[in-house]
C-alpha cells in the first residue's frame, strides 16, 4: 500500500492551505524553470518512461499521447485542453484536485503545454463544480500575479496562458471531441475520428486532451523522476492513482493509492469495510458506472489496476468504485444507469439515441419482472447492437453495465420474472406496455 | 436527450447590466477574437445570473439568447440549441432556490430517495420540475454530480450540501426559507471527502516534495 511519503496529492482533503503560499510549502512551483530547461523532448521522454496511463478512464499512455503532437508548428497554435468534466457516476476524484490542489494542476499544465509547444491551455470544468472553478480561478489569478504563468512564465522564457471554461451539465462533454465542440460554443456532440485532435482539435489546431489527474501528476513525476513513479504499482500499471469509494461502505472517501493493490484491501482500509461486514458484499462496480459489475467472488482476489480488471472483463475506468451490499436491488441499480445513459445520450447516432431508450425501458420492466425469460437474451442482443456502432463510446458505456448484469446476475433476473408471473397469476405471456411497443425516441 | 418547451410568457427585451458587461469583457478575452462563439456558454450563464439578480428567478429568456447571438455574431438558432442542449441553462423560470437532487445510483444507494421525499414534504412540491406555490423553490432531478463519496448530494443553486439525509434536508430548506444560507459541504463530521471521523492517510499535515527526494 502507498506510503505517505509517496503521495502526490498531499492536500487532498483541503486540510491545509490550497492557495499559493500553501502550495509552495508543499513543493509546487519550486524551480519550475529548471524543469522546462530540460527541453521538450526530455520531458516527453521522461513521461513515457514513467509509464503513466491516462487517468480519465481509457488508460492510454500519456507520454505517448503527447508525442503525437507536431514537433514544429505549421503556423497554427497548439493547445492543451484539460478534461475536468468529471461526470461518470461514482467518480469524484478530479473535484479534489480542482478545489484543493489547483496550483499543482496549473504548474503541471504549464509543463505539459511547454512539452507540446502550446502557449495556451483551456480547462473544461463541469458546470456543477462552480465553487471548484472559483478556487481554480483564484489560483490562476495568484499564479499570474506572481509571474508563474503569463508572459515568460516562471522566468522560463515560455509564454503561457491558462483559461477556465465551464460546462453546463452534459455528461457527453467528457468525451474529448464533444468537449472540443462544446468549447467552440456548440452542442457537445462527438466528432468523427480521424482527424484526431493532435492533427485537428480545438479550432482546427493541434490539440491534446488530458484528464485533470493525468496532467496534475506531471510536475511531481518530473521532480521525483520516472524511476520513482515506475517503482510504484505493477508492470504496465505504474504509479499511484486517485481513487474513491462510494456506496455501502462504512466510510466512503477519496484517497490516493498504489495501482495493483487488492480491491478487498482497499475497501477494508479506506472504506472502513463493507457495511455489515465483508460477507454482506454483493458486488462492486470498480471504475465508474461504464465498467461492468464484479460479483463478490471476483472481488475477493482481484487487483485494482488496468490489466487485472481487464482480465476479469471489467475495467479500472476512473478508479472510483461503487460498493453494493446484499440489501441492494442490483437490477434497479443497473436500471438507474440505463436511465442515466438515456438522459445523457447526445442524440447524434441512431443506435445510441434509440438504443439507450430501448435498454432503459427493458431494464425498467426487468426491475419489476414484467418480462419473458427469453427477453433477457433479447436485451443482451440490443446491447450488442448498440456497442461499437456509435461515433463515441457512450453507446458502449450504456451497453456494458447491462452485459455485466446479465453475465453475473442472470439467476436474479430470472427469479424476478418468475416472481412477477406468480404474483400476477399464471405462466402466460406478459402484457406488453399498454401504449404498445415504443418505436421512436421520447 | 431532453425535450424543451419554451414558455409562452417571455420578456420583450433583455439588456446586460453593468455588472454583466464587466464579466463579458473578462470572458471574451479568453478566446481568440475570431472564435468568440466559444463565449456562448459563459454568456448564457451571465444572463441567467443577471435574471436571478433582477427577478429572483435565474433563467434565460429568448430575448437574452437573441442578444447573445447579436453580441457573438452567431445565428440565433445556434444559441437556442446550445441553451436547450445543456441542462444547466434554465429555459423557463425557476424558484428563488433551485433544489437539485442527485438520484443516480451512488446517491440512490446512500438514500437519495429520502432526500427527494424530504424536499417534497418541506416545500409542498409534488413532482420533479415543479415550483412550490410560494415561488421559492424549484425541485429538479439531476444526474451524477461528481461528489459520490459524499453522497447523497442536494445542490442548492451553486452549492453542494453533502452527506444528506431526510431530517437534515428539511432543516436546510427551513433555513433557506428564513433567508439563511447554511455553509455548503459535508453535513456530518468529515473534512471534505476524507473518511468520516478523521483521515486515514496524509497523517503529517504538510509534505514537501523536495524533502522526499
Amino acid at each position: 500500500m502507498l506510503q505517505d511519503k509517496d503521495r502526490i496529492f498531499t492536500n487532498l482533503y483541503g486540510q491545509d492551505d490550497w492557495r499559493l503560499e500553501g502550495a509552495r510549502k508543499r513543493g509546487d512551483w519550486q524551480n519550475t524553470a529548471e524543469i522546462l530547461a530540460k527541453g521538450r523532448d526530455a520531458i516527453v521522454a521522461e513521461m513515457k518512461a514513467s509509464g503513466l496511463r491516462g487517468r480519465g478512464g481509457a488508460g492510454f499512455p500519456t507520454g505517448l499521447k503527447w508525442s503525437f503532437m507536431p514537433k514544429k508548428s505549421d503556423g497554427r497554435p497548439h493547445y492543451l485542453v484539460i478534461n475536468g468534466d468529471e461526470s461518470e457516476p461514482g467518480t469524484c476524484k478530479d473535484r479534489e484536485v480542482l478545489r484543493h490542489e489547483p496550483h499543482k494542476l496549473i504548474e503541471s499544465a504549464l509543463i505539459a503545454s511547454f512539452a507540446m509547444g502550446a502557449h495556451a491551455a483551456y480547462i473544461y470544468v463541469r458546470g456543477e463544480f462552480f465553487n471548484e472553478a472559483v478556487h481554480l480561478q483564484t489560483a490562476v489569478d495568484e499564479a499570474y500575479a506572481a509571474g508563474l504563468i503569463g508572459k515568460n512564465a516562471s522566468g522560463s522564457g515560455w509564454d503561457f496562458d491558462f483559461f477556465i471554461h465551464r460546462g453546463a451539465g452534459a455528461y457527453i462533454c467528457g468525451e474529448e471531441t464533444a468537449l472540443l465542440e462544446s468549447l467552440e460554443g456548440k452542442k457537445g456532440q462527438p466528432r468523427m475520428k480521424p482527424p484526431f485532435p493532435a492533427g485537428a482539435g480545438l479550432y482546427g489546431c493541434p490539440t491534446t486532451v488530458n484528464n485533470v489527474e493525468s496532467i496534475a501528476v506531471t510536475s511531481t513525476i518530473l521532480r521525483r523522476g520516472a524511476a520513482w513513479f515506475v517503482g510504484l504499482g505493477r508492470p504496465n500499471n505504474a504509479g499511484s492513482k486517485l481513487m474513491a469509494i462510494s456506496g455501502h461502505v462504512n466510510t466512503p472517501c477519496v484517497f490516493e493509492e498504489e495501482l495493483g493493490v487488492p480491491l478487498k484491501e482497499i475497501i477494508e482500509k479506506h472504506g472502513g469495510g463493507v457495511r455489515g461486514g465483508w460477507d454482506n458484499l454483493l458486488a462492486v462496480i470498480p471504475g465508474g458506472c461504464s465498467v461492468p459489475v464484479l460479483p463478490k467472488s471476483v472481488c475477493e482476489t482481484v487487483l485494482m489496476d488496468y490489466d487485472s480488471l481487464r482480465a476479469e472483463r471489467s475495467g479500472l475506468g476512473t478508479g472510483c468504485m461503487i460498493v453494493m451490499d446484499k440489501s441492494t436491488d442490483i437490477i434497479e441499480a443497473i436500471a438507474r444507469f440505463s436511465r442515466f445513459f438515456k438522459h445523457e445520450s447526445c442524440g447524434q447516432c441512431t443506435p445510441c439515441r434509440e438504443g439507450t431508450g430501448w435498454m432503459m425501458r427493458m431494464m425498467d420492466r426487468m426491475v419489476q419482472g414484467r418480462a419473458e425469460l427469453d427477453e433477457i437474451d433479447l436485451l443482451e442482443q440490443v446491447t450488442r447492437q448498440v456497442e461499437g456502432h456509435t461515433i463515441c463510446a457512450l453507446g458502449d458505456a450504456a451497453a456494458w453495465p447491462i452485459q455485466g448484469l446479465i453475465r453475473h446476475f442472470r439467476p436474479e433476473m430470472e427469479e424476478r420474472i418468475r416472481q412477477y408471473k406468480a404474483a400476477h397469476g399464471g405462466t402466460g405471456l406478459v402484457q406488453v406496455p399498454a401504449s404498445g411497443v415504443p418505436v421512436a425516441a421520447e | 436527450m431532453n425535450t424543451h418547451r419554451t414558455p409562452q410568457e417571455q420578456p420583450d427585451s433583455f439588456a446586460f447590466d453593468s455588472a454583466s458587461e464587466a464579466e463579458i469583457v473578462t470572458v471574451l478575452a479568453k478566446y481568440p477574437e475570431e472564435r468568440k462563439a466559444s463565449a456562448v456558454m459563459p454568456l448564457l450563464y451571465i444572463a441567467q445570473r443577471q435574471m436571478g439578480r433582477e427577478t429572483g428567478s435565474a433563467w434565460v429568456p429568448v430575448a437574452a439568447m437573441d442578444e447573445i447571438a447579436r453580441r457573438l455574431e452567431m445565428a440565433a438558432i445556434r444559441v437556442y440549441e446550445v441553451a436547450s442542449f445543456y441542462t444547466m441553462f434554465n429555459t423557463k423560470p425557476v424558484g428563488r432556490y433551485h433544489l437539485q437532487v442527485c438520484t443516480t445510483t451512488p446517491c440512490w444507494l446512500r438514500g437519495s430517495d429520502d432526500v427527494v421525499a424530504a424536499c417534497k414534504r418541506a416545500t409542498g412540491i409534488a413532482g420533479f420540475g415543479e415550483t412550490s406555490a410560494d415561488g421559492q423553490f424549484t425541485l429538479t432531478q439531476v444526474e451524477c454530480l461528481g461528489a459520490c463519496s459524499n453522497a447523497p448530494i442536494l445542490q442548492v443553486d451553486d452549492d453542494f450540501y453533502e452527506d444528506m439525509d431526510g431530517p437534515r434536508t428539511v432543516a436546510l430548506i427551513d433555513a433557506l426559507r428564513k433567508g439563511e444560507r447554511p455553509p455548503a459541504g459535508p453535513t456530518i463530521n468529515r473534512c471534505g471527502s476524507a473518511p468520516e471521523g478523521g483521515r486515514k492517510t496524509l497523517m503529517d499535515s504538510v509534505h514537501s516534495i523536495s524533502e522526499n527526494k
